[in-house]
């Protein structure tokens, strides 16, 4: 099939405001970095001048970029897995005809509708040693009191706890519409075969959600990397970059040390890194999954 | 469709139309701002100091705009300079002194005052205020919302462990041994409390400081962290925790250190001046404020915010800046400042008003601040001062969470800074 001239007009003015919005907001941004990246940074007394890969060597040679990385790796691994899980079991109790479910569902996505900055507020005096609620209700087990974020130890649990907390919700979410879709002919059906709950949940459900995992898998890998609002409040980082991440730590240098240089170099790895993960997740994981 | 035609058409008449005003209302607009780094409605009185302002000078317009605490400010303004639209004056940190000369944004005053008087309008202030505002023989900010670190302590706490609540501890030996007395051992009641996170480098200038060793010169390209005296301060505020055992182990928490002491879960705290009218609201216990007690000698850093001019401001901007500055740092504006925010007077002269000299009788603990500045020195300030603070900050917490040597973590800062400044010597 041909289209006109005019057609064809009538469709990139349709795809105009669109081209606009990306390319000045993504795609233009995402340039300009990669070339401050490679220059130095400009002051007065010293003009910006090209230094290549300067930038990137210093990176590799700086060891707090590889304990943010290091960071943000058991962050990914200790959220991604737990909130997946997390919301699939709630959903799947939610799912249920149970009395109360409608104030069940909204109990569990609270989490998710409050703010971060709030509820890293909350979580702060949560994790307060002796004043907070955490050590408080510990107490009456008569476990000693202790500094959940001042110990480099517990400080990134803590916060990987916080973030499964407020994320599982929003994943349940998700995995409730998909649980929804499922025709309750294949339950019946499961029923009469006489299949087991965990039968029928392992060949028939999951299965069935796997395209929502794959959805909700991409996102939470994203928002490991992209979450860091809470540090702000919570640890800023802190104690020794124990908690630092890499988008942190893009902040750091680019609004506190004015290093637009080094901080470009950062945000390029961390492009690399995401697009790198998102088409090994889009080609590869993709084909396992089955849609219907 | 109509609907948002008709929407965009009013907006972009409503946005004309104050454009007009703007240009036409005044001779001389500015543009201002300013940073709120405590609670409480500090917004309310800068608007009504500035309403006053304009009231007084209708030939000058002045925008005050809030933005945020002291890193937003200085984003924001830096932003608008970029953009082109840049402001006349803001408040900004104190320490942000050399970032801003890096950038060449900034004007000295003395560039600006013409007359006799104004000349001696910039000496009218206590000298240890004006310490980050001066560097090479050129002040580059003035003095407006300033503190110094203060030790509050719990009276009621005091007088159970048989201890004096009117002679808080003034030496470090007093100190720990105070702070024994006050620990109780089942962990229900700690003797004292140094914040370590937010604001590490600040805590720390101050023990530094009462070792009789200041972490930097004047001239924002030498710092000291590995001198013995240093270190040694260091040491004596990891053995708080790790070997006295007065203080809880590991790093301690900024924000939430306040609710600690009102909660009498430390007997004695280190803290902002900025906090005296929350802690003075709500403590249920009758509470004392000291001055922070001597190593081999007393001492503080000074904080918070300064007035800066900017240099893209014309000639006559500049002369509105400084009328405004004036105005706002007068003796009379500073008393009721102070005595609204907690800030302490930023002169002599602010102190023998009777706004503040009443307000001191009735509660003594306000001029705490102001007789520690005797004792002062500038707050923590270097060129490339983000990344130099945050190789302190690091350093401080590694030997608070034992893992690394104060020795060590103080040595790989001060290299690490040697690195960085350079490139200023």
């Amino acid at each position: 099939m041909k289209y006109s001239t005019k057609q064809n007009l009538h469709g990139w003015l349709l795809f105009t405001p669109a081209a606009i919005l990306l390319i000045a907001f993504t795609h233009y941004p995402t340039i300009a970095t990669f070339f401050n990246s490679l220059y130095s940074n400009q002051s007065v007394i010293r003009p910006s001048r090209f230094t290549g890969l300067d930038s990137y060597t210093a990176m590799i040679e700086d060891p707090i970029f590889w304990k943010v990385f290091e960071n943000n790796m058991w962050m990914a691994i200790g959220t991604i897995p737990t909130s997946i899980g997390l919301a699939i079991i709630m959903a799947l109790i939610v799912n249920k005809a149970i009395p109360g479910r409608g104030l069940l569902r909204l109990s569990y996505f609270i989490p998710t509708m409050l703010p971060m900055i709030a509820v890293a507020n909350i979580w702060l005096f949560f994790y307060a040693p002796d004043i907070g609620l955490l050590d408080k209700a510990l107490a009456v087990f008569g476990v000693e009191s202790h500094n959940w974020l001042g110990d480099p130890d517990t400080a990134l649990p803590a916060i990987i706890v916080m973030t499964v907390w407020k994320e599982a919700g929003f994943f349940m979410i998700f995995y409730l519409a998909g649980l929804q879709t499922i025709s309750p002919e294949l339950h019946e059906a499961a029923k009469l075969e006489g299949s087991s709950r965990w039968n029928y949940f392992w060949r028939v459900q999951f299965p069935l959600l796997l395209p929502t995992t794959l959805f909700v898998l991409i996102n939470a890998f994203l928002n490991s990397f992209k979450l860091v609002d809470h540090l702000f409040i919570l640890t800023k980082g802190g104690p020794d970059n124990a908690t630092n991440l890499i988008l942190y730590y893009i902040y750091e240098n680019a609004f506190s040390f004015f290093d637009i240089s080094y901080a470009s170099a950062l945000t390029v790895f961390l492009l690399i890194l995401l697009a790198v993960t998102a088409m090994v997740q889009f080609f590869f994981v993709d084909k396992r999954v089955h849609y219907r | 469709m109509k609907f948002i035609k008709n929407k965009l058409r009013n907006v972009a008449v409503a946005a004309g139309i104050s454009l007009l005003s703007s240009v036409a209302m005044a001779e001389t607009e500015l543009t201002m701002y300013y940073p709120v780094a405590v609670g409480g409605a500090l917004t309310k009185t800068v608007d009504k100091m500035v309403a006053g302002f304009m009231s007084e000078n209708p030939d000058i317009k002045v925008n005050a705009i809030y933005a945020g605490n002291y890193n937003d400010a200085r984003v924001k303004a830096l932003a608008a300079m970029k953009s082109g639209q840049p402001a006349q004056l803001s408040v900004m940190f104190s320490i942000d002194i050399f970032e801003l000369l890096e950038l060449d944004a900034i004007v000295a005053f003395d560039d600006v005052v013409k007359s006799d008087e104004e000349k001696a309008w910039l000496k009218s202030f206590y000298p240890s205020l004006m310490e980050n505002g001066v560097t090479n023989d050129k002040t580059y900010g003035i003095p407006f919302q300033r503190s110094t670190i203060v030790m509050y302590y719990n009276k009621d706490a005091f007088k159970e462990a048989g201890l004096d609540p009117e002679k808080p501890p003034a030496t470090w030996d007093e100190l720990r041994d105070v702070s024994k007395k006050l620990t109780k051992s089942d962990g229900s009641q700690w003797g004292l409390m140094i914040p370590s996170t937010g604001y590490p480098y600040w805590m720390f200038s101050a023990l530094a400081m009462q070792n009789d060793q200041v972490l930097m010169d004047g001239s924002g390209v030498e710092t000291y962290f590995d001198n013995p005296n240093v270190v040694e301060a260091l040491s004596f505020w990891r053995d708080l925790g790790t070997k006295h055992k007065v203080m809880p182990e590991g790093t301690i928490e900024w924000g939430t250190l306040r609710q600690n002491f009102l909660e009498g879960k430390t007997a004695m705290m280190w803290h902002s001046t900025g906090n005296l009218t929350t802690v003075k609201k709500n403590a249920k216990f009758d509470f004392g404020v000291a001055m922070l007690p001597a190593g081999k000698r007393r001492g503080t850093p000074t904080g918070g915010g300064n007035f800066y001019i900017f240099k893209s401001a014309s000639a006559e901007e500049r002369a509105a800046s400084l009328k405004l500055i004036r105005y706002m740092t007068d003796p009379e504006r500073s008393a009721s400042w102070s005595v609204a925010t907690g800030y302490m007077g930023i002169s002599p002269d602010s102190y023998e008003t009777d706004t503040l000299k009443n307000y001191v009788k009735e509660f003594p603990p306000a001029a705490v601040a102001r007789d520690q500045l005797e004792f002062a020195t500038a707050e923590f300030s270097t060129f490339q001062a983000g990344r130099i603070r945050k190789g302190l900050d690091d350093a401080i917490q590694a030997a608070l969470i034992g893992t690394k040597s104060p020795e060590d973590a103080l040595g790989e800062a001060q290299k690490a800074a040697n690195r960085v400044l350079k490139a200023y010597k």
